[in-house]
């Protein structure tokens, strides 16, 4: 039997949930311990004797055996979960107690308190991001650090601190809780964030970085199993996530170099992710508020219905950017809407639009803002300043891949130029 | 074909390091399973073995003196064994060399299983 390549790091997040239930929060350690240990029986065990036909039910059973022998040893000695108190006292009502822990709703329940309380608002959100990786999604402090471009030392403190403030709070969240809605914008804003690490960011591993699309998928995906969670938003978060997600395949060409949306191969695009984030999308349009979330889930839903970038309603994103600009102004997004104009009314247009935007000094270090006035150029005949602009971005680039990509584009301007 | 045991020599701490993170745990664990797999697939297991708990007892000497484990200062505690079989001795200690203990701080012991005939 092939061992799913996820494993330990979803189970890990999962013990953890479950014992911090019975452990309080303050003593993630604890938990942390009891996943190494079901996880060093595990390598006693299975090599020799086969992985076990359900591998994840066989590591929860150890985590448990794991938790009571802890539990044993230490309910006397340390503070547990303030509201678990005198259960731990009897056997009687110890196993079970476990028990409960371990079943599969109390641990989904567990994991969405452990969400919302990683989204601490007093935490900055770069932490609450790292906090979410690190207990939910199972991810070192090495791999994050290397996913953010932080050094390995500032991550690790990162999450030391986050893990303080966790701690500092005692319980969980409470999903009764009547600060519920705005912890539920935290939650969505930290998501929203992971998905774009992912798929924007500027790490340089990119299987580590398809990874973060995937926790976010999948953890957005926990969000709505929650009722109260369930809003319109959220489903158009969901939405965007897949829809983006599924072009995910084509963000590398054949020969592994980065491809942008006008030049990917759209067959390979995952019509699956496709067809539910549409379903997603028609699902968020219940309510009455339209967020941002909406908006950028419709812009991905008029890419991903759109057979080749000629057949795309180009008129539709611009105006879909117009009201995403409106609602939530960034120099990224007029950065977008400018692309989106060039291919509705030409590369002049387009340029005049790229050199007006609000704010655009904060894409001084963007690599793809000097790229995208250069494709411009290119596409109106001034190779000189199409050169000058892939310069000016190759300088910027934030690691190989970008660099190379960029390379590629001034080649062939350079190519272009020369019979001219 | 002669029978040889390894003897997988290691410490707590390697041991726990090997499973530190979900991310080492899921390194580990194909390593050994790609290891124990190739071993089996050629013909070479003759006992999958069993593995040995970190604890235990020793009883020493005329005075039957029973201490915990030698364990706590031990750098080489046997964690577990396994019995192949193998052309001599050289084969054996060539097959041990890919076995990712050694990865970490642990090692194999390769024995001969003495024969039986006076």
């Amino acid at each position: 039997m092939s061992l799913d390549e996820l494993l330990f790091r979803r189970e890990s997040g999962r013990i953890v949930a479950a014992l911090t239930r019975i452990f309080g929060v303050h003593n993630l350690a604890l938990a942390e311990d009891v996943v190494q240990d079901a996880f060093c029986r595990a390598l006693e065990l299975w090599p020799a004797h086969g992985v076990p036909e359900n591998p994840s039910a066989w590591l929860m059973t150890a985590a448990r055996n794991r938790a009571l022998d802890v539990l044993r040893r230490e309910r006397t000695a340390r503070t547990l979960a303030p509201a678990i108190g005198r259960l731990l006292d009897s056997e009687w009502t110890l196993a079970p107690l476990v028990d409960e822990a371990f079943g599969a709703h109390t641990i989904r329940d567990e994991q969405l308190r452990m969400m919302f309380s990683c989204c601490e608002p007093r935490l900055p959100e770069e932490v609450q991001v790292a906090l979410v990786l690190n207990i939910l999604c199972g991810f070192g402090a090495g791999e994050i650090a290397s996913a953010f471009l932080v050094g390995r030392a500032a991550m690790e403190k990162r999450i030391a601190r986050g893990k303080r403030t966790l701690a500092a709070s005692q319980t969980l969240f409470d999903l009764g809780d009547a600060e519920f809605a705005p912890r539920l914008d935290a939650v969505r804003g930290a998501l929203y964030l992971l998905f774009n690490e992912g798929y924007h960011g500027a790490s340089a591993r990119s299987p580590v970085r398809a990874e973060l699309c995937g926790e976010a998928l999948r953890l957005v995906m926990l969000l709505l199993e929650l009722p109260a969670a369930a809003t319109p938003e959220t489903l158009a978060l969901a939405a965007l996530m897949h829809l983006h997600a599924a072009r995910l395949p084509g963000r590398l060409d054949s020969a592994g170099e980065l491809a942008p949306l006008l030049r990917q191969d759209r067959s390979c695009w995952d019509a699956r992710l496709i067809a539910d984030g549409l379903g997603l999308l028609d699902r968020s349009a219940s309510g009455s508020r339209l967020s941002a979330y909406h908006l950028e889930a419709a812009i991905a839903a008029v890419h991903a219905a759109a057979p080749s970038v000629e057949e795309t309603d180009w008129q539709d994103v611009v105006s879909l950017y117009d009201r995403l600009l409106a609602l939530s102004p960034s120099p990224v997004v007029a950065l977008n809407r400018a692309i989106a104009v060039a291919q509705l009314d030409g590369p002049e247009r387009g340029l005049i639009e790229l050199h007006g935007i609000d704010g655009r000094e904060r894409l001084a270090a963007y690599p793809f803002y000097p790229a995208a006035i250069a494709e411009l150029e290119l596409r109106r005949g001034d190779r000189a300043a199409a050169r000058e602009g892939f310069r000016v971005a190759i300088g910027l680039a934030r690691n190989a891949a970008e660099r190379r990509f960029l390379e590629l584009r001034l080649r062939s301007c350079v190519r272009e130029g020369s019979g001219a | 074909m002669s029978e040889f045991i390894y003897l997988y020599r290691t410490n707590p701490e390697s041991r726990r390091a090997a499973m530190g993170t979900p991310e080492q745990a899921q390194k580990s664990m194909q390593a050994w399973l790609a290891w124990m797999r190739g071993l089996e697939a050629k013909g070479h297991i003759k006992d999958n073995g069993q593995p040995l708990d970190m604890t235990g007892k020793v009883v020493r000497g005329k005075q039957r003196q029973v201490t915990d484990g030698p364990f706590v200062e031990a750098k080489d505690l046997i964690a577990g064994f396994t019995i192949v079989l193998a052309k001599d001795i050289e084969e054996a200690t060539a097959l041990a060399s890919g076995c990712p203990i050694l990865d970490g701080e642990g090692s194999v012991e390769v024995r001969p299983i003495a024969s039986m005939a006076p």
